[in-house]
């Protein structure tokens, strides 16, 4: 009987909403319509760099444009990467990455522990002066942070890693963002987990390690992808901080490179796609994190 | 204060000690620091000089530069933050008619916002380029004049802001979140009750979409402030030798702040600019947030 009932209903609803109607197909076929032109023009600049990078020089200044060459022109990835050190540009920006995700994963779940586990007096209040801290423009720290930096003598310096202290070492703060976003998801764990390991005799500290960051995983993943990406396109601070060329990152040396090649576009985009290409595989293989860590940004603000 | 209070007041503390630590150090220290830097000449060899509230004065009624840089971004942000808004909010509207391929049509739009931003402005200073660039051909197809995107003043800025729009990906998940929460059954109520498709999303999804759409506006123009890395790169590409690009035009606040410091060595200046930026910034979001109460919606649905 009720499958009756509800095939009826929705027999009922879907003439209401008028999904048989003429102007129901119409209106189907102007949002397939748009979203099929929209979509190719967003997709076109990245088919466009891709089809430069196989392209021989001759093939560049063409009108019409060509978009597959014939043949394709592998060698201009290998030249490229001649003129473009890629090898120590990659290992420098891993190296920078690396610690900060594991900087920034274990300090900003430490902290947001302390924000959301233990309830001690004026911790409400402290979190907002943290989150107050995200409005702050970066250039209002930057000039006091260089002088700062050089003090120390980690501006310049010619031994290899020191040099990356700036880029690195804030990582063992915890930024807020990091915290906010762990904080958020260690509220939504169940209390009692943590009361009856409390009663078993744990301490705080074990609590966090072996309870907490288990479960926040999706959470502790956000960040350490949000924060890979961060470092991976960061171009302001290895600018000010990073003056020997053999410190260089990906997205520093790309813009040195161009500034020398500024005409060889189809050694340039090759480039550009070497850079470009495992941020997009590694889109491919988080997708999941990469959508739910950016919704996830808005929905609370 | 009880024992017990004390104890989770001390192991509070440490657990948030990190943050502390990088509060002082990262943030107050150098908020203190470049707030009285503000007020000296600077040059980082010899010790600052106070010189009381020239660096303002030179900024606002002085340095024409300065003047052009405020008028760029103002303007940059003017026309990006909403433009952004509209087509983020259209694009979202779309992928949320329950389409077939909503997988591959989201992850289009999504791609070019994970582009490292050199890596897509070395790509947009190609497709821009005026004599063999790639829009110029197409608008050369259809039988329109080229234009100088990077070359002529007038165009740098919409090209920006162009190339923004290419990325908003981030913005049109956080539409895509917000549209999913709403309630189909608001729609079907509509619907029986006859609206159109067009007042099913002028009645009920906009206004239920206000949250996402104030949170990317407030966020989309404290980085429409801080503009910096495009302009950097764009500017040194245009050919002209300075770095603010064709005229200036792309003479951004960051990007003249970032010259004053680093290139002209005047610290104390740039220590100015950078707290005229912080308040002019604040000032915006407490207007958008006083206006808040009466165009954003706060949920009260089930």
């Amino acid at each position: 009987m009720s499958d009756v009932r509800s095939a009826v209903i929705s027999r009922l609803r879907s003439r209401l909403l008028g999904k048989h109607a003429p102007s129901y197909f119409l209106e189907r076929g102007v949002i397939y319509a748009l979203l099929i032109v929209f979509s190719a023009i967003f997709a076109i600049p990245l088919l466009w760099m891709v089809s430069t990078s196989l392209k021989p020089r001759s093939l560049l200044f063409v009108f019409p444009p060509v978009w597959i060459p014939q043949p394709m022109l592998w060698r201009n990835y290998y030249d490229a990467l001649t003129f473009f050190p890629l090898v120590p540009y990659l290992a420098n920006t891993l190296y920078i990455a690396g610690f900060n995700v594991v900087g920034h994963v274990l300090s900003a779940s430490l902290v947001a522990y302390g924000f959301s586990r233990i309830d001690w007096p004026g911790r409400d209040k402290v979190f907002i002066l943290v989150l107050s801290t995200m409005m702050l423009p970066g250039v209002v720290t930057m000039i006091p942070l260089y002088l700062f930096w050089r003090r120390v003598h980690m501006v310049g310096s010619s031994a290899p890693l020191h040099g990356f202290g700036p880029l690195m070492l804030p990582a063992l703060f915890g930024g807020a963002f990091n915290i906010f976003l762990i904080r958020q998801f260690f509220m939504s764990i169940p209390e009692e987990l943590c009361d009856a390991a409390r009663i078993d005799g744990c301490s705080e500290l074990r609590i966090y390690a072996r309870i907490m960051l288990p479960l926040a995983r999706p959470a502790l993943a956000t960040v350490a992808l949000f924060t890979f990406l961060g470092s991976w396109n960061d171009f302001m601070g290895p600018l000010i901080y990073l003056t020997s060329r053999d410190q260089y990152t990906l997205s520093l040396g790309l813009r040195q490179f161009q500034g020398q090649y500024s005409t060889q576009w189809n050694l340039l985009m090759a480039a550009s796609t070497v850079v470009t290409f495992p941020i997009i595989v590694l889109f491919f293989f988080t997708q999941k994190t990469f959508i739910q860590g950016v919704a996830l940004t808005g929905i609370k603000g | 204060m009880s024992r017990t209070v004390r104890r989770r007041l001390i192991t509070g503390l440490l657990f948030i000690s990190p943050w502390i630590v990088g509060f002082l150090g990262f943030t107050v220290y150098p908020m203190l620091a470049s707030f009285y830097y503000s007020f000296t000449t600077y040059d980082v060899v010899r010790s600052p000089i106070w010189s009381g509230l020239e660096n303002y004065t030179d900024l606002f009624f002085k340095d024409a530069l300065a003047i052009k840089a405020i008028y760029n971004t103002v303007f940059y942000a003017a026309i990006a933050v909403p433009l952004g808004i509209v087509v983020a909010v259209g694009i979202s509207l779309l992928l949320n008619a329950k389409i077939k391929g909503l997988a591959l049509f989201r992850t289009i739009f999504f791609l070019p916002s994970i582009v490292p931003v050199v890596a897509s402005t070395i790509l947009w200073i190609w497709i821009l380029s005026t004599n063999f660039g790639l829009l110029n051909a197409a608008l050369n197809a259809v039988g329109l004049p080229k234009v100088g995107w990077l070359v002529d003043p007038n165009w740098t800025k919409p090209s920006l802001i162009l190339m923004g729009l290419w990325g908003f990906g981030g913005a049109m998940v956080i539409y895509l979140a917000g549209l999913q929460d709403i309630p189909e059954v608001l729609y079907e109520a509509a619907s029986i009750d006859g609206a159109s498709s067009l007042q099913r999303i002028v009645r009920i999804t906009l206004p239920l979409l206000t949250p996402q759409i104030f949170f990317n506006l407030i966020t989309g123009l404290i980085g429409a402030f801080q503009v910096f890395t495009t302009a950097f790169i764009l500017g040194g590409a245009s050919g002209t030798a300075a770095v603010g690009g064709p005229a200036n035009s792309l003479l951004f606040y960051s990007l003249y702040l970032y010259l004053n410091a680093f290139n002209f060595f005047k610290m104390g200046y740039a220590s100015a600019m950078a707290w005229v930026l912080f308040l002019l910034t604040m000032l915006t979001t407490m207007i958008v947030l006083r206006t808040a109460r009466t165009w954003v919606f706060y949920g009260g649905v089930q």
